[in-house]
């Protein structure tokens, strides 16, 4: 620990290589940066390497199993992996329970109309990661926005904080169904299926969930409003909006930085859910929600459809929490370097 | 078919034994509780004020006919002791009346006496204009209704009806007790929340709670005119979920006796089945999936006169399009990966009974992508740069609607790669059934207003005769804003020659005739291409092994014979 300390000292020190190094010591989040840039490789170049079309229906392929399903063959499992359609079925005699239906061609394997389960995954990942960038974004901003000039502006500070009450007290989903209900078609028709629902899901995503940013951002600009360097700058007559610049934002980062992240996992979360309860994007549209909520009627028949969603959900989830808890301790001056 | 009658015999035996064994010795509410499954909650107890089977099947359990249908679909009696023919008088010489008598000392479940002012006034209710009554179809051409005296009730037509077994025949339309419904005639009949959700019934059982939308308990009625039935004392009746797991619990964790309308792929129902809690049934009646096709225009820009008939359809008027959709749709593949054992393929919407089953649309069941193409291109529809075909301007491309439903979605993905093979894009939609079917004038996704340019769903009739059903399509059923969005035309089809088959077979009394001109109307819904018939759909049940007496009625509600389920030792 000294030793990295002296090589930084000896350097010139940037308030990023000095978060860096911190965050480096933090073990959860260089994995779970590692993992969550696994992910986003694999959604964004994936589709380029694996080329199959998430949207064809090969029907004659319906059901195949993933191919994971070849490590309980037993005795067979190396015979499984090297010429899987070589293993059709474990007991001819068996109607429909002890099929075995492995390919190459289907790693992951198929769903009941055929589609290719890795295919979708990346794709549905696309949707997925985007929606929660975006509306983590549009929270961050308008939550910053709001926190700041609440905290700043002692005028404001009522009405807008009554105005952050009046959101949080909004029960979310059925607001999103409600919302889902009126815009749909006016969307649809303005930019398209996909688009639209886009748009809209960010938004409505968006829009419910920057009220912790801007609660949390309040309370520290509250605090280091009175602190003596703001009133240096207050005094020689630095504008409002310079303070901000200048002095407020860079120490109001850390609590930023950490809803930024958490905000993603909850937004992939509720995106998931609403895909879940059948609402947002069409139905042949794969999104992670999507695909574990189609997989759970065969959950029964191949468990494989309902763990790859669900775990790419809760590794993205989990990866991004762990990325902000490391920010979190990189970014405080007080915790950095002990 | 072979399915059915192999449970039906031993079922069948089942009952007759318990029955005739046990009528003299057991008593009412023997078995304690029974747990039923819909997965679509039942919202009222009345059926004159919903379509919704849900609320047909529940109300089922309450209200009785005159007359209901058993599982072959012959007529059995309910609050009369005999069926009124030409042979026994009790229809006239002429079929413009029929006298129905009322059983002897019929009580309601409040201990007052069943009479024919009950009848009439239930036929009051629904025939009064300002009710909004849902099954007013079924009272068409009634003249009047009048009590003979005490126990006699004559209803007269406005002329000969050849099947004059529409009013207070078949759960859709039971009778009302006028004492308790005296106060919701007309516009005041939805506002009557109590009577609604608590009728007083004549059937096995009283409601006890209704928790609209969720669950319904009901326990024995101690006046049903069999002492020794029913032999459950509490019937708990669940609503909502999904069919999937209304299936489970049923068929894996056996919490429940009876799940309704399982539509759920093949090989998850046998691997269910399997676990050895319960059974699955199934039964053709004359249910069909289809697509109906929108003959007017629902884009937005029109506002209050989307889906109206003011407006036609940019391409769906044209019938190379419809052709070529019906064209490129594999059937027998829909039907192995939708429903297996539970389905036929089918060219008619009118699949069933037998004799009105049309032979004239054979072929549809062979998909023809290449033939749909050379239709599409001889009607002029070029194929452009993004794949997807335009005339003048006009692309094919279509918004796909349907209830949410793992089967749906399947038959959506699917049709949709095989119209993309004919240069039509579709885009997909998908609704949650509740809403869908809901029938709510201020929701734009019901079924009805058809905002979209087709929707797949299935619709049946109860009973035999196919009269009312075809009468669906006439120009008079069209869903629009003037008639709050009721009827059942949704392809918003209007044909003068249609509506003169209607009216023949309205006069006509001879079945084989009946039978032609049910057969005319099919095929020219057929031949249009208005309709698009997929697959012709087995209703699918499961119930659990320790429930005896199930006897599954495509004729008439699910729970028709309720009355006589019992628990198994």
């Amino acid at each position: 620990m000294s030793s990295t300390i002296e090589q930084d000292q000896a350097q010139n020190r940037s308030l990023w290589g000095d978060v860096w190094s911190q965050f480096r010591t933090h073990r959860g989040a260089l994995i779970g940066m590692v993992v969550f840039g696994i992910i986003l490789f694999g959604v964004t170049f994936g589709p380029f390497i694996w080329t199959k079309d998430p949207f064809f229906l090969d029907i004659r392929a319906k059901n195949t199993n993933a191919m994971t399903s070849c490590f309980f063959t037993g005795s067979q499992i190396w015979q499984c992996f090297s010429d899987p359609t070589s293993i059709k079925y474990f007991d001819p005699n068996a109607e429909v329970l002890d099929r075995l239906k492995v390919s190459w061609s289907f790693p992951l394997g198929t769903d009941q109309i055929g589609r290719d389960i890795l295919a979708q995954l990346m794709q549905g990942g696309r949707v997925s990661v985007a929606v929660g960038m975006t509306a983590m974004l549009l929270s961050l901003i308008v939550g910053t926005l709001i926190g700041v000039l609440a905290g700043y502006f002692r005028r404001v500070d009522g009405l807008l904080m009554r105005f952050t009450d009046l959101f949080l007290a909004l029960p979310i989903l059925p607001l999103l169904l409600v919302i889902i209900m009126l815009f749909r078609d006016t969307l649809r028709n303005a930019f398209g299926p996909e688009t639209g629902i886009f748009l809209l899901i960010v938004f409505i995503i968006g829009m419910t969930s920057w009220m912790q940013t801007a609660r949390i951002v309040r309370g520290d600009v509250l605090a280091l409003k009175e602190r003596e360097f703001i009133l240096a700058a207050n005094s020689i007559g630095t504008p409002a909006r310079r303070v901000i610049g200048r002095h407020i934002m860079p120490n109001i980062l850390s609590p930023i930085m950490v809803s930024a992240t958490l905000g993603i996992a909850t937004a992939i979360i509720t995106e998931s859910s609403l895909s879940f309860l059948g609402l947002g994007f069409p139905s042949d549209f794969p999104t992670w929600g999507r695909l574990l909520f189609d997989g759970t009627s065969y959950i029964g028949q191949s468990p494989a459809r309902v763990i790859w969603p669900g775990l790419a959900i809760s590794l993205t989830v989990l990866s991004v929490n762990f990325i902000g808890d490391g920010l979190r301790d990189a970014l405080d001056p007080r915790i950095r370097g002990r | 078919m072979k399915m059915k009658h192999l449970i039906t015999g031993a079922l069948g035996a089942a009952v007759l034994s318990t029955t005739a064994f046990g009528a003299a010795h057991e008593a009412q509410g023997r078995d304690g509780n029974a747990n039923i499954i819909y997965w679509q909650a039942a919202s009222i107890l009345n059926p004159y004020l919903s379509g919704g089977t849900k609320d047909v099947d529940a109300s089922s359990m309450i209200l009785e006919p005159l007359a209901g249908y058993d599982e072959n679909g012959n007529m059995v009696t309910k609050l009369v002791d005999e069926i009124p023919t030409v042979g026994n008088g009790g229809v006239s010489a002429d079929l413009t009346t029929i006298t129905w008598k009322l059983s002897e000392g019929l009580l309601w479940s409040d201990g007052s006496a069943v009479t024919s002012a009950d009848v009439v006034f239930t036929a009051n209710y629904c025939m009064d204009e300002t009710g909004g009554c849902q099954q007013l179809i079924k009272f068409g051409g009634v003249e009047s209704v009048v009590a003979v005296d005490d126990l006699t009730v004559l209803i007269t037509f406005d002329g000969p009806k050849p099947f004059p077994y529409g009013p207070f025949v078949g759960s859709t339309t039971p009778v009302l007790q006028a004492a308790q419904f005296a106060n919701c005639m007309g516009a005041a009949a939805p506002t009557c929340t109590e009577q609604n959700f608590g009728p007083i019934g004549t059937g096995p059982f009283i409601v006890t709670e209704f928790r609209a939308n969720d669950t319904i308990t009901l326990a024995a009625n101690e006046n049903y005119r069999d002492p020794s039935k029913p032999a459950f004392a509490t019937i708990t009746f669940k609503g909502g979920g999904s069919a999937d797991a209304a299936a489970r619990s049923v068929l894996e964790t056996g919490e429940f006796d009876y799940a309704w309308n399982l539509q759920l792929a093949p090989e998850i129902l046998a691997d269910m089945e399997a676990k050895g809690l319960g059974t699955l049934h199934s039964a053709f009646g004359p249910l069909v999936e289809r697509l109906m096709i929108n003959l007017t225009n629902p884009s937005a820009d029109l506002g209050d006169e989307r889906s109206t008939v003011a407006h036609p359809h940019p391409f769906m008027t044209d019938i190379a399009v419809r052709q070529a959709l019906s064209m490129a749709v594999d059937r027998p593949l829909l039907v192995e990966i939708g429903y297996g054992k539970a389905g036929k393929v089918t060219c008619n919407v009118l699949p069933s009974p037998a004799i009105y089953d049309s032979p004239n649309n054979a072929g549809c069941e062979v998909q023809d992508i290449a033939g749909a193409n050379a239709l599409l291109d001889s009607a002029g529809w070029e194929m452009g740069s993004d794949g997807v075909r335009a005339k003048d301007g006009v692309r094919l491309s279509i918004l796909y609607q349907t209830s949410t439903n793992a089967v749906r979605q399947d038959f959506q993905a699917l049709i949709k790669q095989w119209w993309s093979e004919i240069g039509v894009e579709t885009e997909l939609k998908n609704i949650d059934a509740a809403v869908f079917f809901g029938g709510d004038q201020s929701s734009p996704d019901t079924f009805q207003k058809l905002f979209a340019d087709l929707e797949m769903y299935a619709n049946n009739f109860d009973g035999t005769d196919p009269e009312a059903y075809m009468g669906s399509w006439a120009c008079s059923e069209i869903p629009s804003p003037e008639n709050a969005w009721l009827g059942q035309n949704m392809p918003r089809f209007c044909d003068p020659a249609y509506d003169a088959l209607l009216a023949e077979m309205g006069g006509t009394a001879d079945i084989e005739e009946r039978a032609r001109l049910a057969i005319a109307m099919n095929d020219m819904l057929m031949q249009t291409y208005t309709i698009i018939p997929l697959v012709h759909r087995g209703n699918v049940v499961a119930s659990a092994n320790t429930l005896e007496g199930v006897l599954l009625n495509v004729w008439d509600t699910d729970l028709w014979n309720i009355a006589d389920w019992s628990r198994s030792e």
